[in-house]
């Protein structure tokens, strides 16, 4: 039983891993692909290291795995922040048909 | 006396951040061996006391056993929106036309510690179609791009994004 549901995750997991996958060929500008791949690839591998937990239990390996979730919550955020706030600094424009920059609009007026 | 406290506050900081370390290294080492806690021990003391000063700015707050229980449900919370926010995108990402609608809004924040902050960035990092650019923490202003603009403006921007992780993440963190 344990073995099907640990299964079952990881399957899950790979699914959303090959959606944030397509999503980074897809999408049309470096901001809608963060977006992509930080959620579908941050979940995705949670549900990989959860499966590995369902799997070992609470063991020296499943208490790694829940460790490594924590972790990659943790830091997967801050790194797609990071990339962000970089790509914008350095000039890169948003997608033609994107609404609204207003941290453009703010900079311009501080400058 | 002010010098007084402040070493004070110094040293709980300390504590706190060597128990931190050592409940990490039990848990990946996951064994009670006495050589594992004795290394385990000497190494958190080491870090304790050369970054004992950096990781925490209130070391009191790890005491409240509220904020415990508010954690909880934040972590509830989070994994529901988390979940959400996948089956939002991966929809998006299989559509045919792609419907997005992407643009970068600004948002007003109640939060001032670095902590509060950084939290509430990482949950909209993970939370539906947002993600999280850039913080101004004189202002309390947090620049989002959102990949289905729904309001431009900044108070209804606020009220649909963040409204109802800011409650919780002021509960736990501020």
């Amino acid at each position: 039983m344990n073995e099907t549901i640990a299964l079952i995750f990881i399957v899950v997991g790979i699914t959303f891993d090959l959606f944030g996958c397509i999503g980074l060929v897809r999408m049309p500008d470096i901001y809608n692909r963060l977006q992509a791949s930080t959620k579908c690839v941050t979940l995705g591998t949670c549900g990989i290291l959860f499966g590995v937990l369902i799997k070992f239990g609470f063991s020296a390996a499943g208490v790694k795995a829940l460790l490594c979730i924590i972790f990659l919550l943790l830091t997967a955020p801050v790194s797609a922040h990071a990339l962000a706030r970089a790509t914008h600094r350095s000039g890169v424009k948003l997608w033609d048909k994107s609404v609204c920059d207003k941290y453009k609009d703010d900079k311009d007026a501080l400058s | 006396m002010p010098g007084a406290s402040w070493g004070f506050k110094k040293m709980y900081s300390k504590v706190v951040t060597f128990f931190v370390s050592f409940l990490i290294w039990t848990l990946l080492c996951f064994s009670l061996d006495w050589q594992h806690i004795l290394i385990g021990g000497l190494v958190s003391s080491v870090v304790a006391l050369m970054m004992g000063d950096m990781f925490t700015d209130y070391p009191k707050k790890w005491f409240h056993p509220r904020r415990y229980g508010w954690f909880i449900y934040y972590i509830l919370v989070f994994a529901w929106e988390c979940f959400k926010s996948n089956i939002d995108v991966a929809s998006r990402v299989l559509h045919p036309r792609l419907p997005i609608n992407p643009g970068i809004v600004k948002v007003k924040t109640c939060l001032k510690t670095e902590t509060g902050l950084t939290f509430l960035a990482n949950f909209i990092t993970l939370t539906p179609g947002t993600l999280s650019v850039d913080v101004d923490p004189e202002n309390g202003y947090l620049y989002i791009h959102w990949i289905d603009v729904k309001a431009q403006g900044l108070e209804e921007a606020s009220k649909i994004i963040i409204s109802k992780f800011e409650k919780i993440s002021k509960e736990v963190f501020e």
